[in-house]
């Protein structure tokens, strides 16, 4: 039952270098199960991880492989949001370059165009992702399911309630089933561009989609060093955590 | 209307008692029928009303306050039956007053829910608050955690005599800057065990205390401060003295709460500064029992039991600290029914190293899949998976006869828990 012993590798593939987007403002609800979930599974796979961590401030750290950046208070996205300005070019030019990223709630907000606010000012977001969000007193709360022709069945749980909407230069992470999703209105969760994923759901998000984790280390490696050699993680429990959470109700 | 209130209310409280009804229905027929009931009633103690309120161990801190003012010789209204919300208020209120609806008491301690608290002040204004914490707790319900600080924020707001803040938490200690009227009073703790006490904002912080609020500006002084927290034993500090006690409650965030109680019953008692009361109320605290499954012990097959309520992540990360695991044959109950909320995001929010080395025995709940992923994550052994609790409550004792055992769970899967083993075993209450 200890995974990590049973896939350790002889020989490290390679190494990974994942890099946390401002793990100490943007970390709520189970967002550095994310994280913690592509750190083990690059070493189930036979990787070397690095985790790293880019906070307000810091140095941006060189040859990051992958990116992974979660939600936040209100609070929490105001201080950020400067810094994240002054990152604005260098995080397109990753993007657009196909560095593999995965933000989640605030973070999917803030890589979009903007977030007009509930109260009126209108926060500016980096532009990466063809989305806008507005701010409104309803929130989206609950467990969500739904389908992605790339990653099949994803489960999570929203917690939101900026609602945002999709221009066409993205295309939704999925159809949803269960939930609501970006907003209230279509039924699309969450946004696909080059290789980033963006998605409202926690849960967190990787743990129970280990198709999304798997994709997102693929690419890393793929791009790094051209081929990816795939170990072989026990994923019986993350099925059998789906089969019990699909049927839980909203 | 007034003399009609009170028999009527005792009689639907009668009846829904008989059905084994809850708790609220009688309160809600008096609510509609006499809206002023609770009010009225209320304002004629002479102590007036505190509130306790917070995410986290409001009945155990709420169980300290009634305790350590009925020391002082004070009788205690207070709403013991965990109805912490306004209903539930006023239906403990129907149970207490005589029949012409007045209330034998000096004071009413009264445990709200966050919201709940919110509409019971506008209605009620309290002579005295505490308010303890603002951790990740049933988000799902109040949505973040800045809005949970904003309800505290109202009910200090509505505060007529004392106001008593939690000085480690920076968004329960900045309502000071929101409250005009009453006085500020704050618990707080030695320097050496902040670090024990994470608040949500440290959880990925580099260092401690660089949250994103700010640190509070030059610490106000405390009250009450904690010292020190040992196996049985604790150290407080107040009017200058460090007094060393024995502690029958466990886990130092209990203990925290103990200082939050020294504070507001010495506050209501005019303790402060007269040695003889400070000597009783310790005296008193140093007795009081833990909650329902707030570290509570039971016997089962001659040894310890021991059931530690976990509801958010720094509860959980709190009780593997508070309670090693070495030497004790573990258990983890999850359940995700809306009292216990149902995100499970907040299980990647915890660390299970401690657990690592003896393992955990059996995973039941609801969602004990997702803890059985969330422990293969950090690579943590475990035993048996089983959804249904009275069948893995049952393994579990018959796998580890002979070994002092302790059960993490979540809200729902703890009453489950305690039910079970009222029935498959005999249960007596040892502490």
């Amino acid at each position: 039952m200890t995974p990590a012993e049973d896939t350790a590798p002889h020989a490290s593939k390679g190494t990974i270098r994942v890099l946390q987007l401002y793990p100490r403002e943007m970390n709520i609800y189970g967002d550095w199960g994310n994280a913690l979930v592509l750190r083990q599974r690059l070493l189930w796979h036979g990787y070397t991880p690095e985790l790293l961590e880019y906070n307000v401030g810091d140095d941006f750290p060189e040859d990051v492989d992958l990116i992974v950046g979660g939600g936040g208070q209100d609070s929490g996205q105001v201080v950020i949001q400067e810094d994240l300005q002054a990152r604005a070019e260098q995080l397109r030019e990753m993007a657009e370059d196909g560095t593999p990223m995965l933000v989640i709630c605030g973070l999917y907000q803030l890589f979009g165009k903007f977030f007009k606010t509930k109260s009126g000012p209108v926060i500016p977001g980096i532009g990466i992702l063809d989305v806008e969000t507005v701010g409104t007193d309803e929130r989206l709360i609950g467990n969500v399911t739904l389908t992605s022709s790339e990653f099949g069945e994803i489960l999570g749980y929203e917690n939101h309630s900026g609602q945002t909407s999709l221009g066409p230069g993205v295309e939704p992470l999925g159809t949803v089933s269960k939930g609501a999703g970006n907003n209230s209105k279509d039924n699309h969760e969450g946004a696909r561009h080059r290789n980033v994923v963006a998605s409202y759901l926690h849960g967190s998000l990787l743990p129970k989609n280990p198709a999304i984790a798997d994709f997102l280390i693929r690419t890393a490696v793929e791009r790094k060093y051209g081929a990816f050699v795939p170990g072989t993680p026990d994923d019986d429990f993350a099925r059998l955590a789906r089969e019990h959470a699909a049927r839980r109700p909203r | 209307m007034f003399s009609f209130t009170v028999p009527l209310g005792k009689l639907v409280r009668a009846v829904s008692r008989l059905r084994g009804g809850g708790s609220a229905l009688p309160g809600l027929v008096v609510e509609k029928i006499d809206p002023g009931f609770m009010q009225r009633t209320l304002s004629s103690l002479p102590h007036g009303v505190a509130v306790v309120s917070g995410t986290n161990g409001k009945t155990t801190t709420t169980k300290m306050v009634v305790e350590l003012l009925e020391s002082q010789g004070l009788k205690v209204f207070t709403n013991r039956t965990g109805s912490n919300f306004t209903r539930g208020v006023a239906a403990a209120l129907l149970g207490e007053v005589d029949w012409r609806g007045r209330l034998d008491a000096d004071v009413a301690v009264l445990e709200l829910d966050e919201a709940h608290a919110v509409h019971f002040v506008n209605k009620v204004p309290p002579r005295y608050c505490l308010l303890l914490n603002v951790l990740r707790d049933q988000l799902d319900r109040f949505g973040e955690i800045d809005a949970t600080a904003l309800l505290l924020q109202r009910i200090a707001e509505r505060t007529t005599g004392t106001v008593v803040l939690n000085r480690e938490d920076p968004r329960v200690a900045r309502i000071a800057a929101a409250v005009s009227g009453p006085e500020v009073l704050y618990f707080g703790l030695d320097q050496s065990l902040r670090s024990t006490f994470p608040n949500d904002d440290d959880m990925r912080a580099a260092a401690p205390g660089t949250s994103p609020l700010g640190d509070v500006a030059a610490s106000p002084e405390a009250d009450v401060v904690l010292r020190r927290v040992g196996a049985d034993d604790a150290d407080f500090e107040f009017d200058g003295t460090r007094v060393a006690t024995h502690m029958k409650l466990r886990g130092v965030y209990n203990i925290f709460n103990a200082a939050a109680a020294l504070v507001l019953a010495r506050s209501i008692t005019g303790a402060s500064g007269r040695p003889g009361d400070a000597a009783k109320l310790v005296k008193a605290l140093s007795e009081v029992a833990p909650a329902f499954g707030r570290g509570e012990s039971l016997t089962v097959d001659g040894q310890p039991l021991e059931l530690v309520l976990v509801k958010n992540p720094s509860g959980f990360r709190l009780g593997l600290k508070s309670f090693p695991a070495k030497g004790y044959a573990s258990m983890i109950a999850i359940n995700d029914n809306y009292a216990d909320g149902r995100d499970m995001s907040w299980l990647w929010d915890v660390e299970f190293d401690s657990l690592r080395e003896d393992g955990v025995e059996v995973l039941t709940g609801v969602r004990a899949y997702d803890m059985a992923l969330r422990l293969q994550y950090d690579e943590v052994r475990f035993g048996s998976v089983n959804t249904d609790i009275p069948a893995a409550l049952a393994e579990f004792i018959r796998g580890s006869a002979g070994k002092p055992k302790r059960v993490f769970c979540t809200y729902t899967a703890m009453l489950a828990i305690r039910r079970e083993l009222s029935k498959i075993t005999t249960v007596e209450v040892v502490s």
